[in-house]
């Protein structure tokens, strides 16, 4: 740390704060050239602050930021870019209304005049090519009709392409987060590629495997400061979280054979995707987790979406439904609206079941995927119904709300007095679920965006378990939580399927799946393997994944 | 859907989805405006020739030009309530100062444009919410409108008169002039490499600041190409009337915000479309006289407007609703 010359970024006594908040106090930080730096700790522990700082789009209190040997005054965005640092952010820095290719001219001041987007195209298709080979992305698609998968993609590729400033390091603050397996792994390969040929990169990321496999040298980070750096070598899993500070909370994976108490308990929801081409249906009983996983975007958001959608129709078609003592509706899977109100069909019914499996259905589902009229998509959901989104920042949380708002809106017939809402009553609500969920804030009254990323999305945890639901359902929704929360999560869940919940629970993550009592893999919107826990293991889900596995 | 192998036979319907879902917003501007078009020829063939056309759309140019600045506005994610009094603030300057000084006339009007980049810049610099500047502003506009031209009258140079009443051949003028206003909007917005930087920060701000770029800047070349535009709408419309009054712009608010989202722009997220915002302007004004030729009286003409503003949002609401879920 003493001879800055040879490093391409050189940190002394970096402070930032926010208001009152402290979230650097007095950093110091390297990166030598032709070196992948990982960086860990918990949300709030600085890291963000960190890199905004690197990049220059928050410039620091105090402290010494020296850039390729020289200190710089007035940093900026654009001397950092002009400089060689380029920042993937951890919330998506794309703009929706545009193109690819436009999107690639936004970071690229020195791509105008005439033919720009040709240039652009060209720039970032290469890229692309070269990081996720058959990307299958076209440089006119507008952005915001694209997955979020493709999105993520776009950007990383888009931090990498080079125009007039050469590239000297890349900040990748959860590269991969909207990634699958296969394109997170064609990334960090690329990855290494570069810093093979001698530019660095610093890696942020909660997936603390990936950090190990992938860094050089580890810097752990809390409470705004640096609490440890070492090569990757001399650390393990356990040290790096031990070093974070993680709340210890021993892995408890419960190795009871759940395969004897499936069928115990009476079926909460069944469906079957309507793409599916065989009679394989996701069975879930009261007080199971089942996983949903395979790669990114295979069917498994569509369907959780679609028995979410089955669920809230079905109260309105109960009554109608009573009557006519229909014990199961089906309806075709049409090519239209996906989620329009519409008439139920009550034309077509299935014998096969209900009686059979004790379930009365409530209502029918509209397949989530026009690809395929005519196939037959089947939900039967028994209970009321919780979604906990993958997007918290589109799906999630009220921006303008206050974060008890934002945690008792599921649960607002409960929160009455008389016709009004009484605020007392979902104060109190609210606090009896941050104490239950550990929401870490100062007042409940502030608004939702002033918690951190993991907090906020432990109310909207806490929003669905609070809630009257009993089956909840889990899209992703751990992306980009650091370990502390997660393990804390993991436990509620526990506890709740224990009392008799029932969660569905997509992920991506292996880590994730453990805690699972059954798991079904999805390939190309259909579910290919369903895997008792004993049966799971991480070659089985990623063998499922990519080929036709044989299923029981 | 993220392609692995095996990825495209999910892929390519869901694309081809997306693709014809573009394709029918897009249209659906000018399909509107052929409807309305196939409305006047049914009760009235004879007007859909050369002078029937120059005398229903004649009142359009001004219409479109106001419409194309509330675009601007619009792409930033602001919305200008002071737009029609500050067409009838123009068109008092134009009948009056313009006119015996016209100097003194070209300056007031580059300085009420500044007005207008001061505006954008006070809405960014200060974060206040654009509905509230521009409210203010309305009052201000009409004001300095009433204190320019306290009775109507005035008399607009000869030169906008002779410019407004040219006679193209074959084709009626207001037909050439919103061709020439969508062409030239279009490629300055949609196909300049700044342009794409201007519909970004409606976008996401955030990240085009993060990748650089001024955004006080971006939002101040708004306003003030609204401005611009604005002065052109005043000056196109006693261009028509030949004199003005101090309320003559009243309704060009609401006719070019309605003008912009008929022709598939968004309030927010900088989806515009320009040459959508003439063919939005057209649309409106066509209607008035379609309107008049089903003998609906004035009174219910406004009513009548705001059905059909429902009726198309209603069928781009539906063509976006298929599209969701994927």
């Amino acid at each position: 740390m003493n001879e800055p010359s040879g490093n391409i970024v050189t940190l002394n006594g970096v402070e930032k704060s926010f208001g009152a908040v402290r979230a650097l106090a007095g950093v110091d930080f390297v990166v030598a050239p032709g070196e992948c730096v990982g960086l860990v700790g918990h949300n709030g522990a600085g890291k963000s602050t960190l890199m905004n700082i690197l990049a220059g789009t928050l410039s620091a209190d105090t402290g010494e930021i020296i850039i390729g040997g020289a200190p710089q005054r007035n940093f900026s965005v654009v001397l950092a870019h002009k400089l060689g640092i380029r920042c993937v952010f951890q919330e998506l820095s794309l703009c929706p209304n545009l193109t690819v290719a436009e999107n690639t001219r936004v970071l690229h001041h020195a791509i105008a005049g005439f033919g720009w987007r040709t240039r652009a195209g060209r720039l970032i298709s290469n890229q692309l090519d070269e990081i996720f080979p058959e990307h299958g992305i076209a440089t006119d698609a507008v952005v915001g009709d694209l997955p979020i998968g493709k999105r993520q993609m776009i950007e990383v590729a888009r931090a990498f392409t080079i125009t007039d400033s050469p590239l000297r390091l890349v900040i990748l603050d959860e590269p991969t987060s909207s990634l699958d397996t296969h394109r997170a792994s064609q990334l960090l390969s690329y990855v290494r590629r570069v810093i093979g040929k001698g530019a660095s990169c610093i890696l942020i990321s909660h997936l603390l495997g990936e950090i190990l496999e992938n860094s050089d040298r580890v810097v752990v980070m809390r409470d705004g400061k640096v609490v440890a750096v070492d090569r990757a070598s001399g650390f393990t899993r356990d040290k790096l979280v031990a070093a974070m500070g993680a709340t210890a909370v021993a892995k408890t994976r419960s190795t009871e054979a759940t395969g004897a108490r499936r069928g115990s308990t009476p079926v909460r929801v069944q469906a079957r995707p309507a793409t599916q081409t065989d009679s394989l249906d996701l069975v879930a009983h009261e007080g199971e987790i089942v996983g949903l996983a395979g790669l990114a975007g295979h069917g498994q958001t569509e369907l959780l979406l679609s028995i979410f959608r089955a669920s809230t129709r079905g109260r309105r078609f109960v009554r109608r439904d009573s009557r006519n003592i229909l014990p199961t509706a089906q309806s075709e899977a049409r090519s239209t609206v996906p989620g329009a109100p519409g008439l139920p069909d009550i034309a077509s019914r299935s014998l096969d079941d209900g009686a059979k499996s004790g379930v009365r259905a409530r209502s029918p589902a509209r397949n989530a995927s026009r690809s395929d009229a005519g196939r037959r998509s089947l939900i039967r959901v028994t209970d009321p119904v919780a979604l906990i989104a993958g997007d918290r920042q589109s799906d999630g949380v009220f921006p303008l709300w206050s974060i008890a708002e934002n945690i008792g809106i599921r649960s607002i017939a409960a929160l009455r007095k008389g016709v009004l809402l009484s605020p007392e009553r979902e104060t109190e609500f609210a606090e009896r679920w941050q104490q239950r969920i550990k929401i870490r804030t100062p007042d409940l009254r502030n608004n939702i965006l002033s918690l951190s990323g993991g907090n906020q999305q432990k109310a909207l945890f806490a929003r669905a378990l609070g809630s009257e639901a009993k089956i909840l359902l889990m899209d992703d929704p751990m992306r980009g939580v650091d370990v502390g929360t997660k393990l804390e999560v993991y436990e509620l869940i526990r506890s709740e399927a224990t009392a008799g919940r029932t969660f569905l629970w997509y992920t991506t993550e292996m880590e994730e799946l453990e805690n699972c009592d059954h798991v079904y893999v999805f390939r190309n919107g259909r579910i290919v393997a369903d895997l008792r826990r004993d049966e799971l293991s991480e070659e089985r889900v990623i063998q499922s994944s990519f080929e036709e596995a044989a299923h029981p | 859907m993220t392609s692995v192998s095996g990825a495209p036979a999910v892929r390519s319907p869901l694309a081809a989805i997306n693709v014809s879902r573009r394709f029918l917003r897009a249209i659906l501007p000018g399909l509107s405006l052929v409807l309305v078009l196939a409305g006047i020829a049914w009760m009235n063939p004879r007007a859909i020739s050369y002078f029937g056309i120059n005398l229903m759309l004649n009142l359009a140019i001004p219409v479109a030009l106001a419409t194309i600045a509330q675009m601007f506005v619009i792409t930033v994610n602001d919305l200008d309530l002071s737009i029609g009094t500050f067409v009838s603030f123009v068109a008092c300057v134009g009948a009056t100062w313009l006119h015996d000084n016209p100097l003194f006339g070209i300056a007031v009007l580059a300085a009420a444009v500044g007005v207008y980049a001061l505006t954008g810049a006070v809405i960014y610099l200060r974060n206040v919410p654009s509905i509230v500047v521009t409210l203010g502003m309305l009052f201000v506009w009409q004001g300095l409108a009433v204190l320019v031209l306290p009775k109507p009258g005035g008399k607009a140079p000869d030169w906008l008169h002779g410019l407004m009443n040219l006679h193209p051949p074959y084709v009626p003028f207001p037909i050439v002039a919103a061709l020439i206003i969508a062409a030239i909007v279009h490629v300055g917005v949609m196909q300049t490499s700044y342009g794409a930087i201007l519909r970004g920060s409606g976008g996401n701000p955030i990240a085009i600041g993060r990748a650089g770029w001024s955004l006080l800047k971006t939002k101040v070349a708004m306003f003030t190409l609204a401005g611009v535009f604005g002065v052109f709408s005043g000056l196109a419309l006693i261009g028509l009337t030949t004199s003005a009054d101090a309320n003559i712009g009243k309704g060009y608010t609401l006719l070019s915000v309605a003008g912009v989202i008929l022709g598939g722009g968004e309030f927010v997220g900088g989806r515009v479309s320009p040459i959508g915002a003439v063919i939005g302007a057209l649309t409106l004004t066509l209607a008035g006289s379609l309107l008049n030729f089903m003998r609906i009286s004035p009174d219910w003409q406004v009513g009548a407007e705001g059905a059909i503003l429902i009726v198309v949002l209603a069928a781009r609401a539906l063509i976006n609703r298929t599209g969701r879920g994927a």
